[in-house]
């Protein structure tokens, strides 16, 4: 066996149509203009092109018939992701479509009405993070026997918009357990919006002492679903951050190819020629990175196979993101330290996306395990 | 037709069964570690002789026509006999000038007479090619070749000097990149092609000794060596374009090689193979952890690779600079080799200090020569420099 493993890549027809629509979708509903519009809103996002991505049934990609999604797995919200990313279009469909996994994953067909709500709109969220470790799988938050919860959560994505919190707990026999929380249980003094370094993007602390669980879900399939979240946690992330690094190096390739100096284009010095073609080698290996992930995820638990990929594809993802932001803001020089340039969202991005579900070196100590021993 | 999977595994046992049963004996010498290193007359008996064994049994050139020796079928066969002989660890069908460059031009772009009087002996390892395209002054700037080719009478008179030619003090042919008009308003429309005879009077070459302490290429020079007409391909002033073509076949971003190894496989499943016994710091060096990172980065770069030779294909997933992959393909495959080899050679500790000879030294020494001769790669057919800059220019659009 070799440590290249598997070389799968193909693209379906149906993520082939998804590609073209969502890159379009979001072209035209995203310029630069619109998303600088949404950096200061409490929510991040417009609710009328959130709505059209509802119903272009992108909440149900991932979801069952019969809770009325399309049933096409988590692989196709790959090449949505990607063109999210792509136009830095900040919708809580990252959040929703993962909170959505996790419960169909730890609980099968027991959440279908949840699901449904989810599949027609209904924003959801995980709350997962206590501290700034990822890796970690202690939780302090509890659950105890009337399914109250005590402690605080971090770094929730979206839950400013959220009606739906899978909250990740301690039960009192010391077991990882799944708590569905409404947003109307929350007191609003219980969630207090981080200052993101992205701000495009919306995340908050809440406190869920004395919130009551409206259900709970128990049992070893969590801590299996636990995983597997994580790890199309890092692939969409990932996707997300490829479509982002991509249009980065754009942007930067456009400034190369008309900003003059010394009476040439910047963009003839081998000095910026080269790091832009490395960058152009990074983006294109996180695109061959994601679309082979997804081409191993499915409904069933992640395989050996599946969570290399995943793994490769975060790892690569955000360096490569992290990469083309800092390299965008030094070519364009004086322009680039300015916030009007667009160089700052991605740079601002990058740092985001980095921790998200484990940054690359969580990854590859993970892949090193996984392929050397 | 495209072949079934049925045909093509049992195609796959055939091969294997083949060479497991036809596989040389260690001949009891330094054998070259790909086409660029043949030193001697005796490894050239010895690869020619193998060369010969694999297309006589119908394992190259598989997809070039029956009609010029080759076997007429469709190249996913020519594919696995190469897996299969690389998984084998064979040696290297050492003629890689005429199989992958010269061959696949003729036969892409030849006359039918150029098609008959080459392509057989290609394949056969009777005729060996070499390559005339860099100057001792004009390196990668092939646009600039001096070497002159005047027209006389029914021929052409040639003189000037080129460098780095492989086995040329072997070869029966050179594809030959010579100015015939040195007047021509832009310098590439005053170049010529030419499938040389390398066998007449004026040509000398003088073998090169490499960083390795091997050979393998020559300076070659002519003085007043007069070719025949019939050896120009193309009109006059096609030179520039001709060879463009043939760089595609080198940089592997054209198909139509005839197949065969062109290198002795190194791959990193051999090398962390080779790691599993070293020492470092008094533990196993596979458990050092920043040893391990960095040998995850570059599985992870060796994968990108495979991964991306397989999206190439899939046109939806390429709609941002569809030349990127194949354009960068040289550039990224050379530049891995050359750091994978270099990652080798300092991950065994003092053993990466012992050379060739040595007898304590791991392999033979045969990571710290796969090195050195790795250059070769990252210089050769335009250096990783000039690779960034044609990327730059042609897949990015970035200004000259």
């Amino acid at each position: 066996m070799s440590v290249i493993g598997s070389t799968r890549l193909s693209l379906g027809e149906e993520q082939a149509m998804l590609l073209d629509v969502a890159r379009d979708f979001c072209r035209r509903q995203s310029p630069m203009s619109a998303v600088r519009a949404q950096l200061d809103s409490p929510l991040g996002f417009d609710q009328a092109v959130w709505r059209q991505m509802v119903d272009l049934g992108w909440t149900g990609i991932a979801l069952p018939e019969a809770v009325g999604g399309s049933a096409l797995g988590v692989a196709s919200v790959v090449p949505v992701a990607e063109s999210l990313g792509r136009a830095m279009l900040g919708t809580p469909l990252l959040a929703t479509t993962l909170a959505a996994q996790l419960l169909q994953r730890a609980a099968p067909g027991t959440q279908d009405d949840v699901l449904a709500e989810i599949a027609a709109g209904a924003v959801a969220t995980v709350a997962l993070l206590e501290s700034e470790d990822w890796g970690g799988t202690r939780y302090r938050v509890s659950l105890d026997d009337d399914n109250r919860l005590r402690g605080e959560k971090i770094l929730v994505w979206d839950a400013q918009a959220a009606e739906l919190l899978v909250v990740v707990a301690r039960d009192g026999a010391g077991g990882t357990v799944l708590a569905l929380v409404r947003r109307a249980a929350l007191a609003d003094a219980a969630l207090a919006p981080h200052s993101l370094i992205d701000e495009t993007r919306r995340a908050a602390r809440i406190d869920f002492t004395d919130v009551q669980a409206e259900a709970v879900i128990t049992g070893p399939s969590v801590s299996s679903a636990l995983r597997d979240y994580q790890l199309l946690g890092a692939l969409l992330v990932a996707a997300e951050a490829g479509g982002s690094a991509a249009s980065c190096l754009d942007t930067t390739v456009d400034y190369l190819k008309t900003r003059k100096q010394f009476g040439r284009l910047i963009g003839s010095y081998q000095a910026l020629k080269h790091p832009a073609v490395e960058l152009l080698t990074a983006v294109d290996a996180t695109r061959s990175f994601v679309y082979h992930a997804a081409n191993l995820v499915s409904d069933e638990p992640l395989s050996r196979d599946a969570e290399i990929a995943c793994r490769m594809a975060k790892a690569q993802g955000t360096e490569t993101l992290c990469h083309a932001g800092d390299r965008a803001i030094q070519f364009h020089g004086g322009m680039g330290f300015t916030y009007e340039c667009d160089a700052q969202l991605y740079l601002r991005r990058a740092q985001w996306a980095q921790p998200q579900f484990g940054d690359a070196r969580h990854h590859r100590r993970h892949l090193a395990a996984l392929l050397l021993d | 037709m495209t072949p079934e999977p049925h045909e093509l595994d049992s195609f796959r046992q055939d091969v294997a069964a083949w060479l497991a049963a036809h596989r040389p004996a260690d001949p009891g010498f330094l054998l070259p570690q790909s086409f660029m290193e043949v030193s001697t007359e005796q490894q050239l008996d010895f690869l020619r002789e193998w060369q010969h064994k694999v297309w006589s049994a119908g394992y190259l050139g598989m997809a070039w026509p029956r009609a010029y020796g080759g076997g007429g079928v469709d190249p996913a066969f020519q594919s696995i006999a190469d897996q299969e002989m690389r998984r084998a660890g064979v040696p290297i069908c050492f003629n890689v000038i005429g199989l992958g460059w010269a061959g696949p031009l003729i036969n892409d772009i030849g006359t039918e007479e150029e098609k008959s009087t080459y392509l057989k002996g290609i394949l056969s390892g009777e005729d060996i090619w070499c390559q005339g395209f860099s100057e001792p002054d004009h390196g990668s700037d092939l646009g600039a070749a001096q070497t002159r080719a005047v027209r006389n009478g029914d021929g052409y008179v040639i003189n000037g000097s080129k460098i780095w030619t492989t086995m040329g003090n072997y070869a029966k042919y050179m594809i030959l990149l010579a100015r015939t008009n040195p007047d021509a308003p832009r310098k590439y429309d005053g170049l010529s092609f030419f499938l040389a005879p390398m066998q007449v009077p004026g040509i000398e070459t003088r073998p090169i000794r490499k960083l390795t302490g091997e050979y393998g290429f020559t300076e070659t020079f002519f003085t007043d060596a007069r070719i025949p007409e019939v050896s120009r391909m193309g009109a006059e002033g096609d030179g520039w374009k001709i060879a463009m073509q043939t760089l595609q076949y080198e940089r592997g971003a054209e198909a139509g090689a005839a197949g065969g190894l062109a290198f002795v496989r190194v791959s990193i499943d051999d090398m962390i193979h080779e790691l599993r016994d070293v020492s470092r710091d008094g533990c196993p060096v596979l458990e050092d952890p920043l040893l391990r990172d960095q040998l995850v980065a570059l599985i992870m770069e060796e994968k990108a690779m495979a991964l991306g030779d397989r999206r190439a294909a899939i046109a939806p997933l390429t709609t941002d600079y569809p030349f990127s992959l194949p354009l960068s393909n040289k550039l990224r495959w050379t530049e891995y080799s050359r750091r994978l080899r270099q990652f080798a050679v300092g991950a065994q500790g003092a053993a990466g200090s012992l050379y060739v000879g040595d007898e304590a030294a791991r392999q033979g020494g045969f990571w710290q020569r796969a090195y050195m001769n790795s250059f070769a790669a990252t210089i050769g057919g335009g250096t990783s420099q000039i690779q960034a800059n044609i990327i730059a220019e042609h897949v990015l659009g970035l200004p000259k």
